[in-house]
């Protein structure tokens, strides 16, 4: 007699959906159109037309020279500090031209948060590191909720458990990944809404190296963030989507497994596989 | 430090090797068959000897592939190359094994007198060399388009094999005497259908390296 | 090459030592409270160095007060804004007014000042001491600044701080040491000077009553005690110089102490 059994139902893993843009919000956060900069006579950018959702992070790869570290700066005026650059289109961020006669570069600043290649705390204490931009912005005049909003940061950038015993002490006693860390809670304290990276982590060792790249994945549940690296496996661990330039360029701008597994342009796949640059 | 070199110098040798043991499969099919419809039980025992070698190939390409993944970490084409011959060598192998089967097949029947039935199968084994070639072919010349030709020619071999086999069942039943003998040839049959599909395979993966496509289970 | 080169060295240090024993040894049998706390008395009645002393600080201190800030803010302004053709201009002239000597410094202080007011005065003095401070401050306060990584400008910025901001609040707090010893060292420098305070402050044998009075300064007093006929101002010279050294030395010795690494 054949025996009845009812088979356990099998849960197959949803089907992945190819395109990332589509999956998360498709809100688009920065919108850049034909974007040409020059340092004085020099072009380094030429009409860079991009877009960056919200809440993703896109990373930002190329040989040296490229332009990415350049386009980057851009996003926030950095560049401006530079004397005689010049930039032409337009970066809208929330539909905002950044770039429009009038625009408070201060509050862009606030908005559009940045941490550096080589980390570069303030010789002031941990505390007033993290404080400082909310003193300079006068975020708030209450020092409790000064002290909350450091440690909030700290937290934010898994950094409080190592230094809540000695915010007094100088930032520069940290070592190098903590320093970094330390930048980057600076950077979150003052609560941006994007958060630009310059190759944040390439003077740190691998350990502080995927403590960050871990930190990269938890903000992006709260920030949109860009990464520029020279490091292809750091951008395939890390973003959601990635653009590559090349020569002032952009020549291809693409989800990250696509990038990594068949991209469009013979010129990505050339640079992804190590034929040039 | 041309470390492009190097991978591009590891690539060819993976591809030199998967070739070869492409090739090993093909002698395999091949004599095998030759042992059968020529009653040759010598070049049998080769075919069944040669197995091991083909075996160890299988084992070095799939060691290469790792280590390739694991030192070099390929990407975009060189990644799918990789992945695509790491899983076409246990292919490659297992079309080798249904071979020694039918040289298996082959001594067996060597053994008992000739039989007339034995003319259908080579037109069955014809095709899937054919096959076999023709997609290795497309395969080094990463070629999608043929690739696609020959898992449409998969077909025939489907139609040839339920021929044969109502055929023989017939047989069997018609002619008692000749039974063991016409179940061994159904399962040369079945072996070489089975090589069909591997063939399948083996294109899937070529049209996934050539252009990045699942075409799995869709065709 | 390292035997030369300590050789050389020895010459050097031994040079200073030499300079400083001498005086000490020379000038020790002079020093005592009395010297240190009297204003000077005719040949004969002892007296001191007093109103010296207490004159040279309040020179000190008149040009500090003019002298340092007018000469970090160029400094801050040369390394700032830096470019520019009139930035340019200013780096030049800075570069020359460190070169020009002190007595040209006191004549021009002389015409300026003293002869519309048609009296020496302390202020004249400093006035003087600290037009030869404002180009070494200055410099050393752009030195100091640019040395400063740029870093840490970029990350004030990226943090939404105006170019003030950053100036004020985290460059020059970042090279305050720097420009702290520059300050100091501009300040020992200008204590040994004499030339200038010929024409300006011009000396006194009384202890200052106003700053619009002649006022007597170390150096002035050890010129003109070395320049008399008279052992006993001879020995007084001596003693004077070996405490404007003990001045000079204790402001060096103190920069080093206070500007030492905490942050």
């Amino acid at each position: 007699m054949p025996v009845e059994t009812v088979a356990p139902k099998i849960e197959l893993p949803k089907k992945r959906d190819d395109s990332v843009l589509v999956q998360k919000s498709s809100t688009v956060k920065v919108s850049v159109h034909d974007l040409n900069f020059f340092y004085g006579r020099a072009q380094a950018l030429h009409n860079i037309s991009l877009e960056i959702p919200e809440r993703i992070v896109m990373a930002f790869i190329g040989p040296s020279g490229c332009g990415k570290s350049t386009f980057l700066r851009t996003l926030n005026r950095m560049n401006d500090v530079i004397p005689a650059t010049r930039v032409d289109g337009k970066v809208l961020i929330d539909d905002h031209d950044i770039y429009a006669p009038g625009t408070d570069v201060v509050e862009l600043r606030r908005k559009v948060g940045m941490v550096f290649q080589k980390s570069n705390p303030f010789p002031k204490s941990i505390f007033d590191n993290v404080a400082y931009g909310l003193r300079i912005n006068r975020i708030t005049n209450s020092s409790s909720e000064l002290a909350g909003r450091v440690e909030q940061a700290l937290k934010d950038a898994a950094l409080w458990s190592e230094v809540k015993d000695r915010l007094k002490s100088s930032a520069l006693s940290l070592s190098g990944g903590q320093q970094q860390r330390l930048c980057i809670a600076r950077a979150l304290a003052i609560r941006p809404e994007v958060l630009l990276m310059d190759e944040p982590a390439s003077a740190l060792d691998p350990i502080a190296t995927s403590k960050i790249e871990e930190l990269i994945f938890d903000l992006k549940k709260q920030y949109t963030i860009v990464i520029v690296t020279h490091n292809m496996q750091q951008a395939a661990r890390v973003s959601d989507t990635t653009a590559f330039f090349l020569l002032g360029k952009l020549i291809e701008v693409n989800t990250t497994e696509k990038m990594f597994t068949a991209p469009n342009e013979k010129l990505t796949e050339d640079y992804i596989t190590g034929r040039f640059g | 430090m041309d470390l492009h070199r190097h991978l591009d110098d590891e690539l060819s040798s993976l591809r030199d090797r998967v070739l070869l043991l492409g090739g090993e499969a093909e002698q395999a099919l091949d004599r095998a068959m030759y042992a059968l419809s020529e009653r040759d039980s010598d070049v049998a025992r080769q075919v069944l000897d040669h197995d091991d070698q083909v075996d160890q190939l299988e084992v070095e390409i799939d060691r290469q592939c790792i280590d390739i993944i694991a030192l070099r970490q390929p990407a975009a084409r060189d990644l799918r190359f990789v992945i695509s011959v790491a899983k076409m060598a246990p292919v490659l192998e297992r079309i080798a094994d249904h071979a020694c089967n039918i040289a298996r097949a082959a001594l067996d029947l060597n053994n008992e007198p000739e039989l007339k039935s034995a003319m259908d199968l080579n037109q069955m084994s014809e095709h899937a060399l054919g096959m076999l070639r023709a997609a290795l072919d497309a395969f080094t010349s990463s070629d999608a388009i043929a690739a696609r030709q020959v898992i449409k020619s998969d077909t025939e071999i489907n139609d040839l094999y339920n021929h044969t086999f109502h055929r023989l069942i017939e047989l069997m039943v018609t002619e008692p005497a000749t039974a063991t003998r016409d179940a061994r040839l159904l399962f040369v049959a079945k072996h070489l259908e089975r090589i069909g599909d591997y063939v399948t395979d083996i294109c899937e993966l070529t049209v996934y390296m050539a252009e990045a496509a699942f075409i799995k289970h869709t065709t | 090459m390292t035997a030369l080169t300590a050789l050389c060295t020895l010459l050097a240090v031994g040079a200073l030592l030499i300079i400083l024993s001498y005086i000490a040894w020379q000038g020790i049998g002079s020093l005592n409270l009395q010297f240190l706390i009297d204003r000077p008395r005719p040949v004969g009645e002892g007296g001191g160095i007093g109103n010296a002393i207490l004159g040279s600080l309040v020179l000190l201190a008149i040009s500090s007060v003019i002298g340092l800030p007018l000469g970090i803010s160029v400094g801050v302004y040369l390394s700032e804004v830096g470019t520019g053709r009139f930035a340019g201009a200013v780096r030049f002239m800075v570069d020359t007014l460190t070169g020009i000597p002190s007595i040209v410094t006191g004549v021009f202080v002389y015409a300026v000042l003293v002869l519309p007011m048609k009296h020496f005065s302390a202020f004249a003095g400093g006035v003087a001491l600290a037009l030869i401070m404002i180009p070494i401050v200055a410099r050393t306060t752009e030195e100091m600044l640019k040395l400063v990584p740029h870093s840490l400008r970029e990350g004030a910025l990226a943090l939404g701080a105006p170019q003030w901001r950053v100036t004020l609040g985290v460059i020059i707090p970042a090279a305050a040491p720097g420009i702290a010893t520059g300050a100091m060292l501009a300040i020992a420098r200008i204590s040994g000077e004499t030339a200038p305070l010929l024409f300006t402050a011009f000396g006194s044998r009384f202890f200052p009553s106003s700053l619009n009075e002649p006022i007597a300064s170390l150096t002035v007093q050890i010129y003109n005690y070395a320049i008399s006929p008279y052992d006993e101002w001879h020995a007084q010279a001596w003693a004077a110089t070996l405490v404007l050294m003990v001045l000079v030395l204790g402001i060096n010795i103190s920069v080093r102490f206070v500007t030492r690494k905490r942050f």
